[in-house]
């Protein structure tokens, strides 16, 4: 067990990583630990959390503008949002199901992590609403960067450059973020297809609607069905599914499923439930162009599968191995993608690249921003790619 | 005149052996060196600022931008990148010592992929050729910059653009898969692709909205959408910017986003009826331009509700647009307010700072007492849901005193927006016009370690130096300035 380290303020963050930087004492990074099961495993005897340095310090709904501390719980600023109708709108998961961890996700961690869900399709990810941003570099430096408007270009970018950075180029303390009004009413579409190709295509002519789908996913399996929402005013709804439904109605059988069911629905797509992954399996993201997605789940031949972002995300779940891992790579690969080993066992996850591999350019210029960021190498080292 | 750094003395020693050394990568009509040709590279859209290049290389693809990086690179030679030239910040404007890289030949549309919604295109390829191409089949590239019928998309992503409907769909950064890039070495690297979230760092994140700094963008893929079934505007006309503001607040606070919501203050309103004719109300001291998408039912059910809550703020005017003519004409003075101003006054600054939405009664008020204390009119458009300000200072441009105080004018009311917690630019970028600004949003550490950064992209300090970061601490400048 590593010992852990758990400011109660941004500068007890930054006292402690600049003295692990003294030390040369590398720190694993997390928020509550709910995805230390994602990525590699990081070699550090200390573990630095944010876990209280919670609470949301700046709300202002009609500038669309929420601030809060690293650590706070995802269910705390959802329920404050809601009490004004509003959402986090990458509609980012929890995954407690598949990580196998009680513990809430932190509005830190889903940022340094970049997860989102089924609205990333049309709304953005996690990294396109990160206005501002505070963290710590690997020197124990508090440095800012954004700010709390909406649009904001002075300077360079390094909200998006620690969005998705796994804790390995600074220590995120708090986040901006833009927030939007939830919508009034959400409803699915859902249409009976004979096998993925047909559904990809099904959800593509959706996407290339006029109609704002906002969630379009596809269940494998026995039976497929596409799956297409609209979240809008009462009206809207009805009225687009209603095109949708004559649209779409030549990709096969179609229902409509109403508020309640459609929320629960989409649920559990962004929480990844459909994949039915088991305790033993790895899973995998895979990130393609829509019409790859199915093709993906051929060439991988895992026995689980769910597709989302129109096809686009494909998760994949089967046996923790180097094999299926290499059978994974090679189909994100021929397929122009990208892929994420997302869970498994420790052994698999430090034994292959969890990542694709860089260019040899791209390579060489990442190490010169790990050296710009944490010049001693103590953030959550080998977390994304070995050495 | 803003500082730039002193050319390189052995650069400028070795001009003429380097200019033979460029036309030899670019054979034929690449290579621009008359001075009568080179004019019009010498500045941007802010074109206070002036400066010939030694040359002007015009590339017609990807390998002869990494050829003629290649060949600068190995003989330390500035590079700046250009597109259009549209740049309002001077993110353009060359240096002496400089090749401007320009790519306005590099404007083919590659590839239009319909069922994965994307495009593929060149990076001279303009911001409207994207829409024009595939707006017959009923799509359309989002971000809509004011110069979109000029500006190129390569620019787009050097200055991470956005519009007037970014409220709803988003600016540049957040329209785009992949990246064709060329590092100040010349090497040729691909970034993203044509799916969404590639793992890894966001190497697309950091590039777009860098100025030029870090590599040589020449291939963009951009999201394409479908256009909505239909949209519609609505003006509403308020007693004072305070009352105006609330109306905004209380849209917002409603759960409609208006994909846009336009505010015009009263010396903009009068400019622009002035020009067009729009029917704007010349006793109101602010007006909205509110714009709704979706089905005429659902164009009706929004826009009632708008009128609505906008008719609780003691209007002077509501006025609804019930066809697509009343619509385009309520748009018409916006669209032109740019042009309008330009009747009013031979030169204007246009400036470009965001402020918390909440802050504008209070920022517009100081402006207002600014523009008493200065001498100098001003007229202010704003992008009222994203808090993006644009005052428009009018100025002689043949009066270089009048230039100056339109200058100093602008850089306090960008301090104003960064004092009520905003920033020094929402969309035009820092360039050389607000890089001075800088330490007045950042910190000297931010600013370091920004600057510690680009050298991890560009080690010497070629790619378009002089920008975004003040001269005096930047490593490699600091001894030439």
């Amino acid at each position: 067990m590593t010992s852990l380290i758990a400011p109660a303020d941004e500068a007890g963050v930054a006292a402690a990583v600049a003295e692990a930087a003294a030390a040369d004492e590398p720190l694993a990074v997390e928020g509550r630990g709910t995805k230390r099961a994602m990525l590699r495993p990081v070699q550090a005897a200390r573990t630095l959390s944010l876990r209280n340095l919670s609470g949301i310090t700046l709300y202002r709904p009609q500038e669309l503008i929420l601030s809060a501390r690293a650590g706070t719980p995802l269910p705390e600023i959802e329920a404050a949002l809601a009490e004004r109708g509003q959402q986090v709108i990458a509609e980012p998961p929890g995954l407690g199901a598949l990580f196998g961890t009680g513990e809430p996700p932190t509005l830190g961690g889903l940022v340094a992590t970049n997860l989102s869900g089924p609205r990333r399709i049309t709304a953005g990810a996690m990294r396109d609403h990160v206005m501002g941003i505070r963290a710590v570099n690997g020197l124990g430096e508090v440095f800012r960067n954004g700010g709390r408007v909406l649009k904001n270009v002075t300077g360079l970018d390094l909200c998006k450059l620690l969005t998705g950075a796994h804790g390995t180029l600074g220590v995120i303390t708090e986040v901006t973020l833009k927030v939007l009004p939830a919508a009034e009413r959400s409803g699915t579409l859902a249409i009976a297809v004979p096998d993925l190709e047909t559904g990809v295509r099904a959800l593509s002519a959706g996407l290339g609607s006029s109609y704002g789908v906002s969630g379009a996913a596809l269940l494998a399996g026995e039976a497929p069905r596409a799956l297409l929402r609209i979240e809008e005013f009462a009206e809207s709804v009805a009225y687009r599914l209603g095109r949708l439904r004559e649209a779409l109605g030549r990709f096969g059988d179609a229902a409509l499923i109403e508020d309640a069911e459609s929320r629960e629905l989409w649920r559990g797509i962004r929480e990844a439930e459909p994949l039915g992954a088991t305790a033993e399996d790895a899973v995998w993201r895979v990130s393609v162009q829509p019409s790859a997605g199915p093709g993906v789940v051929a060439a991988a031949g895992l026995p689980r599968a769910l597709l989302d972002w129109g096809g686009g995300l494909v998760w994949l779940a089967g046996p923790a191995t180097a094999e299926a891992h290499r059978q994974v790579m090679a189909a994100a690969g021929a397929a122009g993608g990208s892929f994420t080993l997302f869970r498994a066992p420790e052994p698999l996850r430090a034994a292959v690249p969890v990542l694709p591999e860089e260019a040899p350019v791209l390579a060489a210029i990442r190490g010169r921003i790990r050296a710009v960021m944490d010049p001693r190498g103590i953030l959550s080292p080998g977390r994304m790619y070995a050495g | 005149m803003i500082d730039l750094p002193a050319p390189k003395p052995d650069v400028m020693a070795r001009r003429e052996e380097l200019l033979a050394g460029l036309r030899a990568l670019l054979p034929g009509d690449g290579v621009i060196t008359e001075p009568a040709r080179v004019k019009p590279y010498e500045t941007d859209g802010l074109s206070a600022y002036r400066q010939p290049p030694l040359a002007v290389a015009l590339p017609r693809t990807t390998e002869e931008v990494a050829a003629i990086l290649a060949f600068c690179h190995r003989n330390g030679v500035r590079v700046v990148p250009r597109g259009a030239g549209t740049s309002l910040s001077g993110g353009a404007l060359p240096l002496a010592d400089s090749v401007v890289l320009g790519l306005m030949r590099m404007n083919r549309i590659i590839e239009v992929d319909y069922a994965n919604r994307l495009a593929v295109v060149e990076a001279g390829v303009t911001n409207l050729g994207i829409t024009n191409h595939i707006a017959a089949d009923g799509f359309f590239y989002a971000p809509d910059p004011s110069s979109q019928l000029a500006c190129m998309i390569g620019g787009n992503v050097g200055m991470n653009s956005g519009g007037a409907h970014c409220l709803k769909y988003g600016v540049t950064a957040n329209n785009l898969l992949g990246l064709k890039i060329v590092t100040v070495e010349g090497e040729i690297v691909d970034i993203g692709g044509r799916h969404l979230d590639a793992a890894g760092y966001d190497w697309l994140g950091l590039l777009t909205g860098s100025e030029g700094q870090l590599a040589v963008v020449t291939e963009v893929t951009v999201r394409i959408l479908h256009a909505p079934e239909g949209q519609r505007a609505m003006l509403a006309a308020f007693k004072g910017t305070e009352i105006a503001g609330a109306a905004v607040d209380a849209i917002i606070g409603s759960g409609i986003i208006p994909v846009a919501l336009e505010f015009m203050d009263r010396p903009c309103i009068h400019a622009c009826e002035a020009f067009a004719h729009a029917g704007y109300p010349l006793d109101a001291e602010a007006m909205l331009i509110i714009e709704v998408e979706g089905s005429v039912e659902e164009q009706d059910m929004l826009l009632g509700k708008l009128k609505e809550i906008c008719s609780r703020f003691d209007p002077i005017s509501l006025k609804v647009a019930q066809t697509v003519e009343e619509s385009l004409a309520i748009w018409k003075g916006r669209k032109g307010a740019f042009g309008a101003v330009g009747r009013i006054s031979p030169d204007y600054l246009c400036m470009d700072g965001t402020i918390p939405t909440g802050e504008l009664p209070h920022v517009l008020r100081r402006i207002g007492e600014m523009s008493a204390e200065y001498g100098l009119q001003v007229a202010n458009v704003f992008h009222a849901g994203d808090g993006n300000l644009h005052p428009l200072i009018m100025f002689d441009a043949n009066d270089a005193e009048s230039f100056r105080r339109a200058e100093a004018f602008g850089a306090d009311i960008l301090k104003l927006c960064v004092e009520v917690g905003g920033c020094l630019t929402g969309e035009h970028g820092v360039g050389v016009e607000k890089r001075d600004l800088m330490p007045v949003q950042f910190t000297p550490f931010e600013l370091d370690q920004m600057r510690a950064l680009k050298s991890a992209f560009d080690p010497q300090w070629l790619l378009n130096p002089a920008k975004v970061f003040p001269l005096a601490g930047n490593p490699v400048l600091r001894q030439a300035a």
